[in-house]
């Protein structure tokens, strides 16, 4: 029995948003008169973390802290229309409406001041700490909280904003597949180490290093969960996980997690990672998404770094102990 | 985690106050003490419990259904079939004008997958529901059944879904989706190897903690509350509206807590028959999955098969790229037409290649439908893609690393989908992998740059692929919906695939 070492890499690039666009999403803001703001959205966190995105984006446009700013998600009848949560298209699809949206508010709340500070509001700043200021002279300033209260109480002005954001439907021609699938890429590379036991077939993980380029890391400990859950989903996916382990055949199908293969926690392996940002032109601050790309590239780079330690290529998902033994005997039967 | 703060310096704004930092989740407090409420925390009284009869066949035609004595099982209140179903027949992206209706709600003259639902139980209990749905009587005559896309395109395979007449999707007059940019042909020709691949993704689960579930409530002010784990609020809504065939704003979706996605809750699939059941009994109803429900009859990830033909040059340049994809939709549409279209517009991948030739099919076959899953369309084709290229790299002795940064995409190259590449970055990841996994490469890889044109040809569209300008306009746009009308009927909706105008 020999413990076998091999190296494996892939490179791959991500669609950010609804292949072929033509799926909008809304957001509402508004501010109360103490000058504290609400986002209203109907689109959903599914744990990524959508609720802290948009309240980021929120309060960087508005330019107030992110104390004062609260997210009100998923209400069919108080939200405004959302596509929906896949597709990588949350955080750039609903970023960007939620900053369309603030921008708005924020320029009531700027006139408001403006009136108060008797200056012209393209000469206002916000802090980023509640206040309002004039620019270059910022012991000349108002709180938002003081505008906000002005606005609605002593100028009957509505602190609020409308936002949507759309990439307009785009058609293939079906002769030559010609088409606009979407306006930014993501990118990704990982190199992953696995020792392959040439006895048993079984495939260990030793580690995994990715470089991903997500344009704008809004929120960087959110992008960090989904780059490790996403690499951790992508070995389990090579190496785990089948609904139908003898396809196209459907028998001895798992119905339950104790039939259903996944990795426990001593079967995963220290991840290391890279964030490099592109902006991408029309991102929420650059922002595109890394939620579903990180969760691919382990997949190749593992099959390769199996070939790599045993010299066996494994075709079919996934890569079960018996397949790779299969091609151990295969190849020293042919030598 | 760490930045790579010198790629594209020059591109990027720094100093922002709220984005780019570490901020504590607005919901982080609720999730780590038990407080956040999910569909199923949702206190009403009188709740009914529904329980799906599915078909133990693959494919059969239903002969009879027998319901009395299960109508007679005490707790159970109302039995659902077909015909209580408005608007039975419909597909999911009728929303986008994509396909036709060719899914029941509730199969009544055949079942096309082992697991399709056919009959709906509501019952006060679960055990009651259980019960009841047990002495449901169906008499089935099997059918043949095929279960490989290759053989379900095979002359005189058996037919799985008749509202298509064909085993695979109609894109505008073809069997596929096409993508054309060079001539492979004479690629292959200059080429100094071929190499011809085959690649087979497994279907899998999208496991989530939280089955797809929810509770349907009829309100005080006559509409129905639906509290779901949707992914997707308003195509559930729209989607649950057309089914039921009723005014959109009789509904009142409410979700925003999922117990894990991954796109395996967008198709659906427990609102329509829970709100129909509220109200037909004026009561709640809860539909939720199983676990063995999730597993067998909600959508796996779909199974693609891929063959890729690469022609590549000694020197490590790809010059030709043909793939075949087929798509395993399973016996219904779902999101797969739409699926098979973003895979063929992901060839040839991240590369710049000058000659490509790509066929993409939604296949249908007699498996549970597939649906979307994180990394929809695309990786099954990176992972074949992805394995491809090492067999390249292998084939012309060029380290696989340095062989992708050779072909990797730069700004301005031309795609296969006939767009020239803009804010490409593959090469910058390339490089960052290298430093973090010391993964040495040839010092002159280190100095290419996504922003400067590579050494890969210049890839244009031949004339022969330009898109024409001479292609007959586009059709001119329907007349709009008589007055009067609440919800579009799913058949007012049909549309060829993606073609404009709709």
């Amino acid at each position: 029995m020999t413990i076998k070492r091999g190296r494996g890499i892939a490179s791959v690039n991500y669609p950010i948003g609804m292949n072929l666009g033509g799926d909008p999403s809304q957001a509402l803001v508004h501010a109360t008169p103490s000058g504290k703001f609400m986002v209203t959205l109907s689109s959903i966190d599914l744990g990524q973390g959508m609720k802290s995105v948009t309240r980021q984006v929120a309060a960087e446009t508005l330019g107030v802290p992110i104390e004062d700013v609260y997210v009100d998600t998923a209400d069919s009848d108080t939200g405004p229309h959302c596509m929906g949560s896949f597709a990588s298209r949350g955080t750039h699809r609903v970023g960007n409406a939620v900053i369309n949206a603030a921008e708005e508010a924020r320029a009531v709340l700027l006139d408001a001041a403006a009136e108060k500070l008797e200056v012209n509001a393209s000469d206002l700043e916000t802090d980023g700490k509640g206040n309002i200021q004039v620019k270059g002279a910022p012991s000349r300033s108002i709180s938002v909280m003081d505008a906000s209260g002005a606005a609605q109480f002593e100028q009957g002005k509505t602190v609020s904003g409308r936002g949507i954001f759309f990439v307009p439907r785009n058609y293939p021609d079906p002769e030559t597949g010609a088409m606009q699938p979407v306006t930014c890429y993501a990118h990704a590379c990982t190199v992953v180490e696995v020792e392959v036991d040439d006895e048993t077939g079984v495939v260990t993980m030793v580690s995994m290093k990715s470089a991903f380029e997500i344009g704008r890391a809004i929120n960087p400990a959110m992008v960090e969960q989904q780059l490790v859950g996403g690499g951790w989903m992508g070995m389990s996916h090579a190496l785990y996980e089948t609904t139908e382990p003898y396809y196209p055949n459907r028998d001895h199908a798992p119905v339950d997690f104790s039939s259903y293969l996944m990795p426990g926690p001593g079967d995963i392996c220290p991840i290391d990672l890279v964030v490099l940002e592109r902006p991408a032109p029309d991102g929420p601050y650059g922002g595109k998404g890394p939620g579903e790309m990180c969760a691919t590239p382990p997949i190749p780079a593992i099959a390769n770094a199996i070939y790599d330690a045993v010299g066996v290529r494994v075709d079919e998902l996934p890569i079960t102990p018996e397949k790779v033994l299969r091609g151990i005997k295969g190849m020293s039967q042919t030598h | 985690m760490e930045f790579r703060k010198d790629f594209f310096a020059d591109e990027r704004a720094e100093g922002l106050k709220e984005v780019g930092h570490i901020r504590q989740r607005q919901d982080a407090v609720g999730h780590v003490t038990g407080r956040t409420k999910f569909f199923d925390d949702k206190k009403t009284t009188g709740l009914l419990h529904l329980k799906i009869v599915r078909s133990p066949h693959h494919h059969a035609r239903i002969r009879n259904i027998s319901t009395h004595e299960a109508e007679r099982v005490p707790g159970v209140v109302r039995i659902l079939r077909a015909a209580d179903v408005p608007e039975n027949i419909y597909t999911m992206l009728s929303l986008i004008n994509v396909g036709i209706p060719d899914e029941p709600a509730l199969a009544f003259d055949k079942v096309r997958y082992k697991g399709e639902p056919i009959v709906a139980v509501l019952a006060d209990s679960p055990r009651t529901a259980h019960e009841g749905a047990d002495k449901i009587r169906i008499d089935f005559e099997e059918l043949p059944a095929v279960f490989d896309v290759e053989e379900a395109l095979k002359p005189g395979a058996p037919l799985v879904n008749e509202y298509h007449g064909q085993n695979h999707f109609d894109y505008d007059g073809y069997s596929h989706q096409k993508v054309r940019l060079g001539d492979v042909e004479r690629g292959f020709q200059e080429a100094d190897h071929i190499v011809d691949e085959r690649y087979q993704m497994s279907p899998i689960e999208h496991a989530p903690t939280e089955t797809q579930g929810c509770i349907a409530v009829p309100s005080d002010d006559d509409r129905i509350d639906v509290y779901s784990n949707t992914q997707a609020l308003f195509f559930s809504l729209d989607l649950s509206a057309l089914i039921l065939k009723m005014p959109s704003n009789r509904l009142h979706f409410m979700g925003g807590t999922v117990g894990g996605g991954f796109g395996g809750k967008v198709d659906t699939l427990v609102e329509p028959l829970a709100i129909l059941g509220a109200m037909m009994t004026g009561k709640a109803v809860r539909h939720s999955f199983s676990r063995r429900d999730e597993m067998r009859a909600g959508p796996p990830r779909g199974a693609e098969r891929i063959y890729i033909k690469d022609g590549v040059m000694n020197d490590g340049r790809i010059v030709a790229r043909q793939m075949r994809i087929y798509f395993d939709a399973g016996a219904y549409s779902r999101l797969s037409a739409y699926g098979a279209v973003k895979a063929a517009a992901h060839c040839p991948g991240p590369y710049t290649i000058a000659n490509v030739y790509v066929e993409s099919y939604c296949v249908y076959t007699n498996r549970t439908p597939s649906t979307a899953m994180r990394g929809f369309g695309v990786t099954g084709v990176d992972f074949a893609l992805e394995v491809q290229m090492d067999k390249l790299a292998r084939t012309v002795n060029i380290d696989p690393m340095e062989f992708r940064l050779i072909n990797a995409y730069r700004d301005g190259d031309m795609k296969a989908h006939h767009k020239r590449t803009e804010g490409a970055a593959l090469i910058e990841c390339v490089q960052a992998v290298s430093d973090l996994a010391g993964w040495q490469i040839d010092p002159k890889y280190r100095s290419y740059s996504s922003r400067q044109p590579g050494a890969a040809p210049a890839a244009a569209p031949s004339p022969a692929s330009q898109p024409s300008a001479s292609a007959p306009p586009p059709p001119p746009p329907p007349s709009s919906p008589p007055p009067g009308t609440t919800a579009p009927s799913a058949s007012s909706r049909i549309s060829s695939m993606f073609r404009r105008g709709r």
